[in-house]
């Protein structure tokens, strides 16, 4: 792997691409209920924009609000939380769907690869019949031979054997299990794939092959991808664009390339600086980012980085700087 | 050993439900068939366990209390167990309002005791072997509901339900096929438990005579019968007694056997 910055190419666009964004989320905000009637507000204010065809990874820190920021999505947040902002998906917004619109939507419209292969598929059912649940939920098989065959294909097309139909999820590794996931979400041909840290349960050398698949397969169906990653050397130049996620709020966004040749914020900076580079020589020190993720509820009134951040100035503490062009700073203006 | 408990409550139980089955077409004598002239023989060769105070066989109407005891066994169970897998199952998935009402609801069950409740039934609908299956099952039905929730919650956190969800799959049918076939181990081992106590308390019940009607056989109905001849005919009592002690330890072995047998974790060790 060199440092050259190679931006993905771009993807086919989808036979309905149409003027409309594919993805549009304005001003998402997450409240999670507290002990003793407290909130804890766990995003504050995201915006994000995805077209069909097009690869955005929102990367950041654990405890940065990448996964409720999927959650949110797909209207899987957990019990008794609060959201406010907009959430569009082809012009249509979420936030006012009941329960059955919902499941009508969730796995046709939008689909989501889970962190966990180990944990994300049922212990007491065959692969193929995981993947043929969302082609059943939705009926978009005349009858059980054509979901079969349909499943079938899907096992194929994320190079799984035939042998494994019949499998149980133990029965697989770590990576076939990816693999039965990765069909189970594409199996009712979504137009939005939301794929959660797919790579991190996995070993370093099928990282890059599931990504590479990932790709493909969005590639060829004209899918938007949003890929939730916390390693940005490993995402940043499979994507288009990026987006930067802190303490629940959105540090920088911009097209992946440009992101990574002038990265402005100053933690996009230091997350870039930290990657370990191959090559590098053993002398070359890493550059680890000093100070931790501010839990939940512990950030203070201002941008939540200031307190790590090498040029904070007394008044990121005290206000966060507004969302201009791309990135939120006071200090690095556009 | 657990294999052990496992064969030994399999044996046990399987021999009370073949007396059970073999009572419907085959008993030594009619166990109602009164003859005097053998009133409170001892065992021997003709009457294998002797007769009680009517001269009525006591092998013959043990035979026909097993057959009481799966019928109570297996009509109550049902009813609480799927009564109450039912009501747990809807706690989990819908939460808020109706969880709440369901448990809480279980609490009250929980807090009325059996006793008064087949009292209650069988002042309102008059004492019979039906009162005490409904006073059972009703009676079962909390202690389910509130099992399958605990537990059916705890299989709603897993990711892959939550897969499933993100899937477009509804709670219902994720109820059915995700968390349903989850929960069969433990409704099994815990339909035989309460497969045990549900005999306990017909026995019981009847004993009371508010269960079993006479002349109808079951085992509590033979102990009531034999309790004044205590000192006259102790094998009256001593019959039904070592019956019902015999069904309930073999349905706890099972029950016991199949926990450890049905839990991977057990297995392991």
């Amino acid at each position: 792997m060199t440092d050259e910055v190679r931006p993905a190419p771009a993807l086919r666009a989808g036979p309905q691409a149409s003027s409309t964004a594919l993805l549009r989320v304005r001003g998402l905000q997450v409240w999670l209920p507290a002990p003793r009637g407290a909130w804890l507000q766990a995003l504050h204010g995201v915006d994000l924009d995805l077209d069909r065809g097009e690869s955005l990874a929102l990367v950041g820190e654990s405890g940065s609000g990448k996964t409720m920021t999927a959650l949110a999505l797909m209207g899987l947040l957990p019990q008794g939380a609060r959201m406010s902002g907009q959430i569009e998906l082809d012009g249509q917004p979420l936030q006012t769907l009941d329960d059955t619109a919902w499941c009508a939507l969730r796995g046709r419209r939008m689909a989501m690869v889970f962190q966990e292969p180990l944990t994300a598929l049922n212990p007491l059912q065959p692969i193929l019949a995981q993947v043929m649940e969302p082609i059943q939920v939705h009926r978009l098989a005349p009858d059980r031979t054509a979901t079969r065959a349909r499943a079938m294909e899907l096992l194929e097309q994320v190079g799984l054997e035939s042998r494994m139909a019949a499998a149980y999820p133990h029965q697989l590794s770590g990576g076939q299990r990816q693999r039965a996931l990765i069909a189970t979400a594409l199996a009712a041909a979504p137009d939005l794939l939301i794929a959660d840290e797919p790579t991190t349960a996995l070993d370093a050398r099928l990282r890059v092959q599931m990504l590479a698949l990932l790709q493909s397969l969005v590639a060829d169906r004209g899918m938007g991808l949003l890929l939730i990653s916390h390693d940005l050397a490993l995402t940043a130049r499979r994507v288009q664009r990026l987006a930067v996620l802190y303490g629940g709020r959105l540090m920088e966004q911009g097209p992946a390339a440009e992101l990574l040749e002038r990265p402005r914020h100053p933690y996009t900076q230091a997350l870039w600086a930290a990657r370990p580079r191959l090559g590098a020589g053993r002398d070359q020190p890493l550059h680890p980012l000093p100070g931790s993720v501010p839990a939940l509820g512990q950030t203070g009134a201002g941008c939540p980085f200031a307190p790590r951040c090498p040029l904070a100035q007394p008044r990121c503490g005290e206000q966060p700087p507004a969302w201009d062009g791309g990135l939120a700073c006071w200090e690095v203006g556009p | 050993m657990s294999r052990l408990r496992l064969a030994a409550g399999l044996v046990i139980t399987g021999l009370m439900l073949a007396v059970a089955l073999l009572s419907l077409v085959w008993t030594p004598f009619p166990p109602d068939a009164i003859d005097m002239t053998q009133r409170l023989a001892g065992p021997g060769s003709t009457h294998w366990l002797g007769c009680d105070h009517l001269g009525r066989d006591t092998l013959s109407r043990l035979m026909v209390g097993a057959r009481s005891a799966w019928l109570v066994g297996l009509v109550a169970v049902g009813l609480g167990l799927i009564g109450g897998t039912a009501l747990g199952l809807l706690a989990a998935a819908t939460r808020g309002a109706v969880e709440t009402v369901i448990l809480r609801a279980s609490d009250l069950g929980f807090a009325f005791p059996a006793l008064l409740l087949a009292i209650v039934l069988a002042a309102a609908l008059g004492p019979g072997m039906l009162i005490a299956i409904a006073a059972i099952g009703l009676h079962a039905i909390p202690s389910f509901a509130r099992l399958v929730n605990g537990s059916a919650k705890s299989w709603w956190a897993r990711d892959f339900v939550q897969a499933s969800r993100a899937a477009g799959q509804s709670r219902w049918a994720i109820t059915l096929t995700h968390i349903l076939p989850q929960l069969m181990p433990l409704l099994i081992v815990q339909g035989t438990t309460q497969f045990a106590l549900a005999i306990l308390a017909e026995a019981g019940l009847s004993y009371l005579g508010l269960g079993t009607q006479p002349p109808q056989a079951s085992w509590g109905r033979l102990l009531a019968e034999a309790q004044t001849l205590m000192f006259e005919a102790p094998q009256l009592a001593m019959a039904p007694g070592i019956a019902i002690t015999v069904a309930v330890l073999g349905l706890n072995l099972l029950g016991d056997g199949l926990r450890d047998w049905l839990d991977p974790k057990e297995q392991a060790r």
